[in-house]
């Protein structure tokens, strides 16, 4: 054991323990899985969006060789139950989402029955011998149109479009007008959040194995919840949860699309047990981009109460939420997570936000990379340029003049929470800093006076993350973890959330090594098992650092404490007399190491009285608060005046996530996340025609940011620690996301300031921006800027101050 | 299976594989890179019976010099042609283009045969091939043929390959340093939305252009060309020429570009691709 004290694991920007088998291609994904006499599923789905179904004919398909059965709603839907909706949404009008359609199919791509074969390949020729007959039904696919009278319904037995009607407010409406009527001005903008595709590279797939002798399910699936699952698949298969156990084996992405329990997955559980074998199912691409969540789709119309100092006062919002066919697991929480954001970084004495969330035959939408905070942050963020644009004030100082400083700090906003640290205006100075942003305005005149389309765009943003606290969820926000000092004085970690891929299988251990003065390579982290890893909450909502990672520093605490009675016993000193250091016990110049004390507390011949034998402890962390990441964004742009092709030039990136485990992971998310806002802002969005078709069912029409789309990013960061967890950390693994999108689309909306353009709806393709140069077109007649205001100045050079700065890693 | 099933045969002559295509008539298909064929039998928008693969024909691989003109074997793949030092200097149209096909994977699979046999609308060497007056060498049952590029690509993904034909090689001139070929991509697929081949023959003072991604075929803009006949390549009269690079044709509309919007990219892309290729002597 090391001497010398070492320099702690944490804050090292260390390369993950995922990677070489991740990169060696030696990770074991749910295909690679071979289960002796496994049987193979392949769905038949709807090429209608809206549709009675009048026949099905499986007779062929029964009579394949190798085909062992064909299933239609009729034989299962009893046993696979109804899938769970598990948001808080009082008066949800929950159209009963069952296993396949019975009787009507309500998207494309809608299960409608499932054959069973002894390989995949069997299974999907006889997929396509399913002979479905069909009487299409009239269509739904526009949010705004389907709330109006006389639309034809989604779902016809609800006897309407709307799904749920939710509104939060400050409080006091009263207040809320006499702000909106003492303005100076009210603005207001209607912004459309277009549908994503969140497309994992790994598609989702499942293998059910029933153990009959024990009654027990063992259900291996791409999910980023197990926990979740084991608690939910009871319900739907009649299960026992103590008989279930749910493994998550590598996941290949999930950004949300993973936070859900499927159909497949009851249906494959189901089956297994029905026919005593193994059923295996695999999503292909197809399936992939049709019948997994799609994410976003908000339609909203903005209105802000600002004085002609820049005083913001209120903020209304009235969004339509576009749900799809089916609430999904939380479909309706997400627009609500966009309520609680509403008013961001901001100042606002009041705002009120009314969601109607509409049935459409679509896919249903859920939580995807940032769930309903890119929503907010992109409205507030627009907003805040097209205010500051509009009374010609430089957008960051209207910024700092409408944020809270330091001293504000735990700071509650008009949407009732409590922001638990932060120092926006050291961000956004080192953010300038960094993009050199004097030199950027310079680049930028000369740009224009040259005639090109440049234009730079800041966005600052505050998010809430480690979802969360008990009582403000709707199934427990806790996590948990346990830690085992194994016989031989290694470490097992085990924890409750469920990375997929966010590497907390490094930053756990370096956090375990440090506090058990352990080397790393002697900490082994397990997770994704729900017989290894009993309980947990999972993964999403930038959770499992903050709230995992603290379940582990618990269980540590206890067994450290339980540790030293035994050396003192061992040592026969007082257990306040030892010190603790680089894995020691020590006292009068004796010590013992983790070597020495694991066997002697499981060999159990010399302990303490009333000590237990064994080195383990679990913990559940139950958070006060959220935790409130922020930071500032700034992004250069310049648009090719003839193509509206737009170039990122610059981009930097200031995030505040806390205390950094380990910088390089942090980086990773921040990138990833700059990323997936590159593909919203300026090319991605799910299609549906009039009909109801998904035109962008594949990679060919559905446009993925690709390496070459991503320049070179700036990154860096400061800490403001969170009280909310002693680690003080934040979470980080949608900040990139929710910081990028509004400030990217603020750097193209400058650059087309010049010609007038107030704003424009992602996604800011070419032909959409060529439109808006060359054809004068904005989004649904929004208001051009006034000649006289096009040549303003945005953006003064004028030093706004760096203020202290914690100087992160930049 | 994914696709329909098939069966599969790998011929080691072009005599075989034109046997072979002649045994199983309209059941059979060639199958050369498998970049856009496998694709669509995967979605079971091809589903032939029969497939013969060409990759072990020898004879249809590899880029040579004949009679004053460069011979490029069918089952040349697109890394291959980008990587020829040979073409960079005799015909740097095609190295200047293969680079834009795809990525790696595909163009370590890709070939110019099959990409111009598939004759995709949105594809990047058809419109190489017409800008170059390429002649394709065909062999069949009853012997070999030439076809001009002119007159090869008929419509949307139809050539005037006739059954049992095999695409054998393409033939080109060499040309000068002054080539270009500018495209926009579609986003989603990376083919061209719009792509402009140009070659500007400086001692026949001529231009030739072509255009993919626009309409249902490329094609060569004659009016373009006309425009240019004659005079100096003076900035303003290839901006003037440009114009009508789109004129008379049957655009293209969907998601990607509206029919107005590839029409103006065009228009920018011939200009700038003649711009560039006039630059470069
Ligand atoms: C992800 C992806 C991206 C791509 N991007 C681009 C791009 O940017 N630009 C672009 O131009 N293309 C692109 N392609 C298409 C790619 O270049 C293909 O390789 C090419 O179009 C077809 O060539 P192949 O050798 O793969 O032909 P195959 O797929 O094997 O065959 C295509 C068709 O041609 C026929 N055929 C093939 N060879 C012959 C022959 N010698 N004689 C007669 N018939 C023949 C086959 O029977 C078949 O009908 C892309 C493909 C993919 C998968």
């Amino acid at each position: 054991m090391a001497d010398t004290p070492r320099e702690p694991y944490v804050g090292r920007a260390m390369k993950r323990v995922e990677d070489p088998r991740l990169l060696q291609g030696i990770a074991t994904y749910v295909d690679d899985l071979r289960l002796t006499g496994t049987l193979h599923a392949a769905f038949v789905r709807s090429p209608y969006a809206h549709a009675r179904i009048t026949r099905i004919s499986t007779a062929a398909a029964k009579a394949a060789p190798g085909v062992v059965g064909v299933f239609v709603a009729s034989d299962v839907n009893q046993a696979c139950g109804i899938v769970p909706c598990a948001a808080d949404m009082p008066n949800l009008k929950n159209p009963q989402h069952r296993a396949l359609a019975d009787g009507r199919v309500y998207f494309v791509g809608h299960a409608v029955a499932v054959v069973i074969a002894r390989d995949a390949y069997t299974a999907r020729d006889a997929a396509l011998l399913v002979d479905v007959d069909y009487e299409p039904l009239p269509v739904v696919t526009d949010p705004e149109a389907a709330i109006k009278p006389g639309s034809p319904l989604t779902h016809p037995d609800l006897g309407t479009n709307v799904a749920f009607e939710w509104s939060m407010s400050t409080g006091d409406d009263a207040e809320l007008e006499r702000l909106f009527k003492s303005a100076d001005r009210v603005i207001r903008q209607r912004m459309v959040h277009q549908r994503l595709t969140p497309v994992a590279i790994e598609p989702r797939g499942c293998v059910a194995s029933y153990h009959r002798g024990e009654q027990s399910l063992t259900l291996w699936t791409s999910t980023q919840i197990p926990h979740l699952v084991r608690t939910l698949l009871p319900g739907m298969i009649g299960v026992p949860e103590n008989k279930i156990r749910i493994v998550t084996p590598e996941v290949g992405g999930g950004f949300g699309s993973k936070l859900n329990v499927y159909i497949e997955e009851a249906l494959c559980s189901h089956l297994a047990m029905r026919l005593h074998a193994p059923v295996k199912w695999i999503e292909t691409r197809r399936e992939n981009m049709s019948a997994t969540i799609h994410g976003r789709d908000q339609i909203g119309d903005y209105e802000v109460a600002v004085k002609n100092d820049g005083t913001l006062l209120a903020i209304k919002s009235r969004t339509i939420a576009d749900i799809g066919s089916y609430p999904q697991l939380l479909t309706p929480a997400v627009p609500t997570l966009t309520g609680l954001m509403l008013t961001g970084c901001y100042k606002y004495k009041a705002m009120r936000m009314d969601v109607t969330g509409v049935y459409t035959n679509k896919m249903s939408t859920d939580a995807y990379r940032g769930a309903g905070r890119p929503e907010a942050t992109y409205l507030i963020e627009r907003m805040a340029d097209i205010v500051a644009n509009e009374l010609r004030m430089d957008p960051i100082r209207f910024r700092q003049m409408n944020s809270p400083t330091s001293s504000d700090f735990p700071f509650a906003t008009a949407c009732g929470l409590s922001y638990d640290s932060g120092d926006y205006h050291a961000a956004l100075a080192k953010a300038r800093r960094l993009a050199r942003w004097n030199e950027l305005l310079d680049t930028r005149a000369r740009a224009r006076k040259d005639g090109k389309l440049f234009g730079v765009g800041v966005s600052t943003y505050v998010e809430i993350c480690a979802l969360g606290p008990s009582k403000a969820m709707s199934a427990g926000g806790w996590e948990w973890g346990c830690v085992r000092i194994e016989f031989s004085g290694k470490a097992t970690v085990i924890t409750g959330s469920t990375p997929h891929g966010q590497g907390q299988e490094t930053s756990f251990a370096q956090i375990a090594a440090d506090r058990l003065g352990l080397p790393i390579e002697d900490v082994v982290v397990l997770h994704g098992d729900t017989n290894v890893s009993h309980y947990g909450r999972d993964t999403y909502g930038s959770r499992a650092t903050v709230l995992g990672g603290t379940a582990i520093v618990m269980c540590i605490d206890k067994i450290l404490a339980k540790t030293r009675t035994l050396a003192a016993h061992l040592l026969e000193v007082k257990p306040g007399d030892l010190t603790f250091e680089g894995g020691r016990f020590s006292a009068n110049g004796k010590s013992l190491g983790w070597e020495d004390l694991a066997p002697a507390a499981y060999v159990a011949k010399n302990i303490p009285p009333g000590f237990e034998p064994g080195l383990e402890a679990s913990s559940f962390f139950e958070p006060e608060n959220f935790t409130f990441p922020f930071g500032t964004h700034i992004a250069a742009v310049e648009i090719d005046r003839e193509t509206g092709e737009t170039r990122i030039v610059k981009y930097v990136a200031v995030d505040d996530c806390g205390p950094q485990i380990n910088p390089l992971l942090v980086a990773g998310q921040v990138q990833g996340g700059i990323a997936h806002s590159i593909g919203q802002v300026l090319f991605e969005r799910t299609v549906y025609d009039e009909q109801g078709q998904l035109i962008t069912g594949e990679l060919m029409d559905y446009p993925l940011p690709r390496a070459h789309d991503i320049p070179e990013y700036v990154l860096g960061s400061t800490v403001t620690p969170s009280p909310s967890n002693p680690m003080g950390i934040k979470g980080v693994g949608e900040a990139g996301t929710i910081g990028a999108t509004p400030t990217i689309a603020n750097a193209v909306m400058d650059a087309l300031y010049p010609l007038g353009v107030r704003h424009l709806d992602l996604p800011l393709t070419p032909e959409k921006i060529w439109r808006a140069i060359h054809l004068g077109e904005d989004d649904r007649g929004g208001a051009r800027i006034p000649e006289a205001d096009r040549s303003a100045p945005r953006y003064t050079t004028a030093d706004v101050g760096e203020g202290a700065l914690e100087v992160g890693n930049v | 299976m994914i696709s329909a099933p098939f069966d599969y045969h790998r011929p080691s002559s072009l005599a075989e594989a034109l046997s072979l295509l002649a045994r199983h008539g309209d059941d059979a298909r060639v199958l050369a890179g498998g970049h856009s064929l496998v694709p669509a039998m995967k979605l079971r928008l091809a589903e032939p019976r029969v497939l013969v693969d060409l990759s072990r024909v020898a004879e249809l691989r590899g880029i040579s010099e004949k009679d004053g003109r460069i011979v490029i074997g069918a089952m040349t793949t697109h890394a291959e042609l980008a990587s020829s030092s040979f073409l960079a200097a005799k015909c740097p149209l095609l190295t200047e283009t293969a680079p834009q096909i795809g990525d790696i994977q595909v163009r370590n699979k890709g070939t110019i045969g099959g990409s111009l046999a598939h004759a995709d609308p949105a594809a990047d060497w058809p419109p190489v091939a017409l800008a170059l007056d390429a002649e394709m060498e065909v062999a069949g049952p009853s012997g070999s043929r030439m076809i001009a590029a002119a007159g090869f690509f008929t419509d949307i993904m139809q050539t005037a390959l006739r059954p049992g034909e095999v695409l054998r090689a393409i033939r080109v001139r060499p040309t000068g340093p002054s080539v270009a070929y500018v495209k926009t991509e579609q986003k989603a697929s990376g083919f061209a939305l719009c792509g402009v081949a140009v070659v500007v023959d400086r001692a026949a003072n001529r231009v030739s252009v072509a255009i993919t991604g626009i309409a249902a075929t490329p094609f060569r803009a004659s009016q373009v060309e006309r425009a240019l006949e004659g005079g100096p390549l003076t900035a303003e009269r290839i901006g003037e020429a440009a114009r009508v690079a789109a004129a008379g044709a049957q655009l293209l509309s969907d998601m990607h570009g509206s029919a107005d919007y590839r029409a103006h990219l065009a228009q920018v892309n011939v200009r700038r691709a003649i711009v560039r290729a006039s630059a470069r002597t």
